[in-house]
């Protein structure tokens, strides 16, 4: 291999050849870009249930796209499966893919309406928590291989390899908000490991449902700010006060850089470095010194073999919990020390929500369009600043500005920390 | 004999093996079942769940492992059994404790989701039969009814996240799912990842709790259950055949290079793992196998693990394509011994080949339809063929 195609350490270079992207603000990364960059919200009011007697009543759910069967397993792999055609096209790639496929996907559980359906074929209970003794029952006299591909982990993978023929056997990943970046990270390894030359990089989470809400409710991690929906998430202000749930999906192609120039490729960015750091502080709050985060960004510029100045951008986690923007702000201060306030910082999720399991994904696309476009997307409902996170947060409007290097954040319950460092192509 | 590979510092090789199965905890009542004349009696719980029997949990101290009594009520029982086999693991490779090792270790979990709350899903249930408004009345018990650390209890990915809590390992977390895949993934990214230079040492594995209704069902809603009672696992009846396991299991890997540099002792050395899925008529599962096993060299000192379900059709299919393709070796296979865990089967089969080769054991059949073993084994070969989809096989051999 020619040394224009190695990296620092000798390892082959990993370009992004494609991508593609859904959120609530629509379907593409063309429309997502636009609304993104015009400060747009996809927080809407929720319609696919009904929320009375909750808390929370708002969403970034993806309601846009059709589906044989209103799921979660069915909307994630529609999602997953359009994000990836878009992908693919971009990178102008037909056939099959003959790379492996590393997909972030929700943990999903049974829908209540296929609970209710069992039950309703079931025999009467005969005494008080006997439901499933009585599903078993049900499924004795008749079998369901519906509900037993419905509830499999493995069952969005396996449409997707199908449908794109992807090479061995696919590895469906959850490391809660931070799987998104997980499976990039998965894919740029299997690249350097010499495994593949390409790996399809895939997130995708459309799992909202009102038990998912209710459960995120009840360890007050959502914001209740309900009127107007499009206000409740503001990132980094004194008045935030919990993240809104929201879908989405995004797929990147990877490629070592040699395999993409060599069959004529546009690269659209590189992925430079992955870092990552486990929190062994507790099961939903990070350290309180920041730690592991600032462990997790240290490593991501070190595998990337940047230093700090090399980052122009940095595209922040920013859920706007009052937790997350605290701990997220001690550790870039800690990472990038004074010249933190001169690095604008962003977060997509002021706009499309907290996609959870594809957000890493989704933000990558948006951090590589970024540095593609010299656009920096605002942060918006950004009215009251937290005077203790002192930030560049490109305040509700865009801004022109051309960047070389960004980094991205992903941190999650279960003491998950990835970041992600990208370049702008040429590396 | 199985041919002598060389040695190199990046062999990926186990130094640890945590293993909890209903035969008992911890490496040393496996070892003395791998090393008895005659396998155990099965030790099978058929009235709990009648007519599903199960291979239960072994009687557990948690607190052997988790020393907190407040992490030992976070947790369900599957999380529970993960980290203490965790603990195992990590104890047996001497790195328990080491906060250096492990706050550099990396980690691989092979997840499923932790149980319902059977009571609460059944009182949601039984007061929508008589409801129309299903939809506000699950707002209303949901809201009232969940317990909000149930949740952290079901995340997939709150089993590696109990183990950073309670072992401090803390280098990387993943979590991986997909049923068997999960586990047969885990293994080989932790394998590539070592053999690539991408990390010196890293916890993988899995665990599942068998003894739970909501699994139960994920099996029989293809009615894939052995009913009312234990039979030999090479000749399950026609209807179902597969009997649910509670296991953990647990492996400390790292490169040659890692564990000699700290005179770890060396199980075994993984010399090849590979997974992959797709159709399996005409012949595509056997024409995969084919090319997953094609490291393992067929010899009388060679003993083939095998993790099948149990079902007939894929069991008489992956044993007839082990007696053809490895002739000379001895199948054994540990489900019908310790039964079948899912996302943790294919780590549970090289923890019993690792002890295998470790100890040098002379593994007795598990069941009537395997032969005996000619002389100790040199080489174990790990096969795993999911009951829906995915299989998976890894080569190992002795130091």
């Amino acid at each position: 291999m020619s040394d224009a195609y190695k990296d620092h350490l000798g390892r082959p270079i990993i370009a992004v050849t494609g991508m593609g992207v859904i959120t609530s603000l629509g379907q593409g990364v063309q429309d997502n870009w636009s609304a993104l960059t015009s400060g747009t919200s996809g927080i809407h009011k929720i319609t696919r249930f009904p929320t009375e007697g909750l808390s929370t009543k708002i969403s970034g759910t993806v309601d846009f796209i059709e589906l044989p069967a209103a799921n979660a397993v069915e909307r994630s792999y529609a999602m997953a499966r359009e994000t990836t055609l878009e992908a693919l096209a971009q990178a102008g790639m037909s056939g099959d893919f003959n790379g492996p496929l590393f997909l972030a996907a929700p943990p999903i559980e049974p829908e209540w309406s296929a609970r209710f359906e069992l039950a309703d074929r079931s025999g009467p209970s005969e005494k008080p928590g006997d439901a499933y003794n009585r599903f078993l029952a049900a499924m004795r006299e008749r079998p369901d291989p519906v509900f037993h591909e419905a509830v499999m982990f493995g069952s969005i993978s396996e449409r997707l390899s199908d449908r794109f023929g992807t090479r061995g056997l696919p590895v469906t990943l959850s490391t809660a908000c931070a799987s998104g970046a997980t499976a990039i990270q998965l894919g740029v390894e299997a690249i350097r490991q010499g495994r593949t030359d390409r790996a399809l990089t895939v997130a995708t989470d459309g799992s909202v449902s009102a038990e998912a809400l209710i459960r995120f409710a009840l360890l007050s991690a959502l914001s209740t700010q309900n009127d107007p929906p499009e206000k409740a998430s503001k990132p980094f202000t004194k008045d935030r006060d919990g993240f809104v749930i929201a879908e989405g999906a995004a797929t990147l192609v990877l490629e070592s850089l040699e395999a993409a120039v060599a069959r004529g490729a546009r690269v659209y960015g590189i992925l430079k470095g992955c870092g990552e750091k486990a929190d062994l502080f507790h099961r939903t709050r990070s350290s309180p010194d920041g730690g592991p985060a600032i462990a997790t960004i240290r490593a991501a510029l070190a595998d990337a073999g940047i230093d700090e100045a090399g980052i122009g951008y940095i595209n922040a986690h920013g859920t706007s919990t009052p937790e997350n923007d605290k701990m997220e702000y001690l550790s870039m201060s800690a990472v990038f020390g004074e010249k933190l306030p001169s690095i604008p910082v962003s977060s997509n999720k002021s706009m499309i929500g907290h996609t959870l399991t594809a957000a890493g994904a989704v933000e990558a696309v948006f951090s590589l369009q970024t540095m593609l476009t010299g656009t920096l997307p605002p942060t918006i409902n950004y009215q009251n600043p937290d005077p203790a996170i002192v930030l560049d947060v490109v305040p509700n409007v865009k801004r022109d500005s051309q960047v070389t290097g960004v980094l991205s954040n992903s941190f999650g319950f279960g003491g998950q920390n990835a970041s992600l460092v990208m370049t702008a192509e040429p590396a | 004999m199985s041919p002598v590979k060389p040695k190199s510092p990046n062999d990926v090789v186990i130094t640890g093996v945590g293993i909890v199965t209903s035969q008992g905890v911890g490496i040393e009542p496996h070892v003395a079942l791998l090393s008895a004349d005659k396998a155990p009696d099965v030790i099978v719980e058929t009235e709990r769940f009648a007519p599903y029997p199960v291979h239960p949990l072994p009687a557990i101290d948690w607190s052997q492992q988790i020393a907190k009594r407040g992490d030992q009520r976070q947790m369900e029982n599957w999380q529970r059994l993960g980290v203490f086999s965790a603990g195992l693991a990590l104890d047996d490779a001497g790195l328990k404790d080491d906060l250096e090792a492990c706050g550099s270790m990396d980690m691989i979990v092979a997840a499923g989701g932790g149980e319902r709350d059977i009571n609460v899903d059944s009182l949601i249930v039984d007061e929508a039969l008589k409801r129309n408004d299903r939809e506000q009345l699950l707002n209303e018990k949901l809201t009232t009814e969940l317990r909000p650390t149930l949740f952290l209890a079901q995340l997939s990915n709150l089993l590696a996240g109990n183990i950073s809590i309670v072992h401090k390992v803390t280098g990387s977390s993943r979590t991986f799912m997909g049923e068997e895949g999960a586990g047969i993934s885990a293994i080989e990214t932790a394998f590539a990842r070592i053999k690539a230079g991408q990390s010196t040492h890293t916890l993988v594995g899995g665990a599942f709790s068998a003894e739970r209704l909501d699994m139960i069902l994920l099996i029989e809603a293809i009615q894939g259950h052995a009913l009312d009672g234990w039979s030999p696992i090479w000749s399950r009846p026609e209807s179902g055949g597969m009997i649910l396991g509670s296991v953990g299991a647990f492996l400390v890997l790292e490169s040659r290079e890692h564990a000699e540099a700290r005179n770890a002792r060396i199980y075994a050395t993984i010399d090849d793992i590979g997974g992959d899925r797709g159709k399996r008529d005409d012949g595509k599962l056997e024409a995969r196998l084919e090319t997953l096993a094609a490291k393992a060299a067929d010899a009388a000192d060679t003993v083939v693990f095998s993790g099948t379900t149990g079902f007939p059709d894929l069991a008489a299919r992956e044993k007839a394509f082990v007696e053809a393709k490895l002739p000379k070796a001895a199948l054994r296979g540990y489900s019908g011994l310790v039964g079948h865990g899912l996302e943790a089967q294919f780590p549970l089969g090289l923890a019993f080949a690792a002890l295998t080769l470790g100890s040098g054991a002379k593994v007795p059949p598990f069941d009537p339809a395997e032969k005996s073993l000619a002389s100790q084994p040199k080489t174990a070969v790990v096969t795993t063929i999911g009951h829906a989809r995915g299989e998976g096989v890894a080569v190992l051999s002795a130091e």
